[in-house]
């Protein structure tokens, strides 16, 4: 195959009224592959398109497989976010087996998922949004940069946030060390299994998690919050820009009874500004911009097939189009925090703001996803406080079972990035199928069926883009969904 | 202050009484790194992965993942960490291919598919053109000093998005080198993923005294040449025949339960994982992910082999 020197790229033109088109293409930091192009008039962006680049099929390869391997397997879907899919695949395959966790199964798997939001979420402010906010040091790879990277913060400021960035470092890693004491090793636990977990939290194994989540709280209390609300006060304007469709869904996740009659954030959806309860069966997922078979297209998760055509013409993204009652569908720490409208952080409510929903429209914007995300990680340490006085040491985290010859599951948690879905279907004690949807699904889909743009396309709509050459308001968005 | 390749191997091996491998890293070591990284920077390229062998570097504790990045690693190319976005981005990676050609390190996670002309990944467009991984590692492989394959998907028959089932022809950095004769040297860093040791460990080798000595299956002998089960720990129930019956059992030998030790090398059983707190057998049971079979081979996992 030929090489590919590389070319140079038409320089991008003015600002007047015509119209010119903004390839990112490969968006950095985030997980995975993504492309977006935008259209820009008059400093403004008036259309915009999102390309999922990369397809494994994963919903394949599980096809015939003893059910059980799914948790290991498609936990390797993400490596940011293992423990979700794990989480998910147990959920599912519980459900299969019909089996009942015990109590202290269920607050160890609060503890391992819980553990792993707080890492997930720390990595995704400081490791792969913050550089669009602060400026590192000028070495490998934090340079090249922008010509005019936009960013405001004063000298003093700049280098508290450079200095968090390398502390998040360590106390990102203290999570992962909080998730492998009771789930074997981060990445890819070993410890979520159908039935529970594999390892009874001992007392000794209780103190270390809990002496490394000290150190934890005390920096998303200290250094997290502090720091995103400083943005908020240099960056005013992305308080109001990126506000995207403004429907918001969450499957529910942590539960704190063993009914799972409450969830420390519960299910829900919020449409066209009112609040309904969540019906997993109108979830829909659509493909005629997707590199899939059209015939395949509109199916619900537990009729869902995954046979690509990466040739077919007028697709543009290996992600399908999942909808919610034919609706576009924001998921995510915004969607969460605005469903359950928890109390917030002492120093938002300082701030005057008491409650998410008190955050109104300034919510629905790149900097209003970081201030629900921060404040999520607040919320779920505290949680994670009340869990390690609950769980019981010595007591029973697993409920031995056996292989099905027939069964279906779904499997619904929230990943730290949003809705996420796994439903298996077993037959003759293997996979018949199993179908994955996951948060970047919804918020990075391309159009649907019915010519609807995903939730970040739609978010980027009015982004500014002053200077085409610099186009940071496009990342700032994108990142803002931790796609 | 320099530090002899013997006993750089000891202090990874962890074989130096009183010595752990914190010690491996000792600040002339760091200095040597340095002078060595800046005429060797390393080009960090993704495929058909998860990230997680880079979320697995980020863990890296000795030395921290901070140090790497600020001294020790002239990371010049990296999706998930780089500054730049886009064109900007790539056209910085072409220009450091190019300015360091046969001295830079490619190192290289998550698979590369050849079905649809390479178009299940694509990396990245430069010019309106779409560039595929298939296409990357060829025009990057040729240029390489030496080429890391890091984590299962970049070993062997390409990890999961290889396994049975898969319809992308997701395929290792060794079988696109031999089919387009590129005699770049690979080394093999398997794992599902890769110990942070096991990724620093080899960079560090290979920065400093060249490619490491490596088993059959191209990987480092320093961190895989030995087998888990002989050396697990809970061998002594194995041959008392005390085997557990459930997860949670841990008074005993977990080949009932589907462990893949007696078929699996590395040294997780005393390097241990994320700042030593745990490791796979004593959480659950060992599934293989570090050799050529990963996961058909090791497939069901929690059915004794």
């Amino acid at each position: 195959m030929a090489g590919c020197k590389p070319k140079q790229a038409p320089a991008a033109v003015g600002l007047g009224g015509e119209k010119i088109k903004i390839a990112v293409d490969p968006v950095t930091r985030i997980e995975g592959h993504l492309k977006v192009e935008v259209e820009v008039k008059n400093g403004q962006v008036v259309d915009a398109r999102c390309f999922g680049g990369m397809f494994r099929g994963f919903e394949n390869i599980l096809i015939g497989r003893d059910p059980r391997d799914a948790s290991q397997l498609t936990q390797r879907i993400c490596g940011v976010c293992p423990t979700a899919h794990a989480t998910a695949s147990v959920r599912a395959l519980d459900r299969a087996f019909n089996v009942k966790l015990t109590t202290n199964g269920r607050i160890a798997r609060n503890l391992i998922l819980g553990a792993n939001y707080l890492q997930s979420h720390i990595l995704h402010f400081y490791h792969l949004a913050a550089l669009d906010y602060v400026k590192a040091p000028d070495v490998a790879p934090f340079v090249p940069r922008y010509n005019k990277p936009d960013l405001r913060l004063d000298p003093k400021t700049n280098q508290i946030g450079v200095d968090q960035y390398l502390k998040a470092l360590e106390i990102r890693r203290t999570c992962h060390e909080m998730v492998a004491l009771l789930g074997g090793r981060m990445p890819h636990v070993q410890g979520l299994v159908v039935g529970g977990t594999t390892e009874i939290p001992t007392a000794d194994k209780i103190v270390a998690y809990l002496w490394r989540f000290k150190e934890v709280i005390a920096f998303i209390e200290n250094e997290y919050l502090p720091l995103i609300y400083t943005l908020a006060k240099a960056y005013p304007d992305l308080l109001e820009t990126g506000t995207g469709c403004k429907n918001l869904l969450c499957y529910g996740v942590f539960p704190l009874d063993d009914e799972e009659n409450t969830f420390l954030l519960k299910p829900g959806a919020f449409i066209e500004g009112k609040d309904e309860s969540l019906d997993p069966s109108q979830i829909q997922e659509y493909v005629r911009y997707s590199w899939f078979k059209d015939e395949d297209t509109g199916l619900p998760p537990n009729k869902g097939k995954t046979r690509p055509e990466p040739e077919k013409p007028g697709a543009y993204s290996f992600i399908k189009a999942p909808r919610y009652k034919n609706k576009v569908c924001e998921v995510g720490p915004l969607a969460r925090m605005w469903i359950t409208n928890p109390e917030l952080s002492p120093i938002a409510q300082k701030a005057g703001f008491k409650r998410m929903r008190d955050l109104k429209e300034k919510a629905f914007s790149i900097l209003g996803r970081h201030v629900a995300r921060a404040e999520e990680a607040y919320l779920v340490a505290k949680a994670i406080a009340k869990w390690l006085k609950e769980v019981k040491p010595g007591a029973e985290t697993y409920v031995k079972t056996e292989v099905p010859k027939t069964g279906e599951g779904w499997g619904m948690t929230e990943a730290p990035r949003g809705s996420l879905l796994h439903y298996i279907k077993i037959k003759d004690s293997v996979v018949a199928n199993y179908q994955v949807l996951a948060a970047t699904l919804w918020n990075a889909s391309p159009k649907d069926d019915l010519g609807q743009r995903g939730p970040i396309e739609q978010a980027l709509i009015g982004v500014p883009v002053p200077d085409p050459k610099n186009p940071v308001n496009v990342g700032r968005v994108i990142r803002a969904f931790d796609p | 202050m320099s530090l002899e390749r013997r006993d750089f191997l000891k202090l990874c091996a962890g074989t130096v009484a009183g010595l752990g491998l914190s010690q491996v890293f000792h600040p002339g070591l760091v200095m040597a790194l340095e002078q060595a990284a800046k005429k060797a920077p390393v080009i960090w390229i993704q495929g058909q992965g998860c990230t997680g062998c880079s979320v697995s570097l980020l863990n890296s504790v000795h030395p921290s993942i901070k140090e790497i990045l600020l001294n020790i690693i002239s990371l010049e190319y990296h999706p998930t960490v780089m500054g730049a976005e886009g064109e900007l981005a790539l056209e910085h990676m072409y220009a450091v291919a190019e300015q360091y050609k046969g001295k830079f390190f490619l190192a290289i996670e998550g698979s590369i598919p050849k079905a649809a002309q390479g178009k299940y990944c694509i990396v990245g467009e430069l010019g309106h053109r779409e560039i595929t991984m298939l296409e990357l590692v060829q025009e990057l492989g040729k240029k390489a000093a030496a080429t890391l394959a890091l984590g299962a998907c970049a070993c062997f028959s390409a990890g999961i998005p290889g396994a049975e089932g898969n319809l992308t022809e997701a395929t290792s950095v060794t079988g696109i080198f031999k089919e387009n004769k590129i005699s770049t040297p690979v080394i093999n860093v398997p794992g599902c993923p890769p110990h942070p040791d096991w990724m620093v460990g080899t960079i560090a080798h290979v920065l400093m005294y060249g490619i490491p000595e490596l088993d059959d299956n191209g990987r480092p002998k320093l961190f895989y040449g030995r087998n888990v089960h002989e050396n697990c720990p809970y061998r002594g129930y194995y041959e008392d025949e005390n085997f557990s019956k459930t997860f949670t059992q841990k008074q005993g030998c977990r080949y009932n339960l589907g462990c893949k030790g007696p078929v699996a090398n590395c040294d997780a059983w005393k390097r241990h994982w994320n700042n030593g707190v745990n490791w796979c057998v004593e959480n659950a049971v060992c599934i293989g992910c570090v050799e050529p079979g990963f996961p058909d081979d090791m497939s069901p996992f929690y059915e004794s082999l």
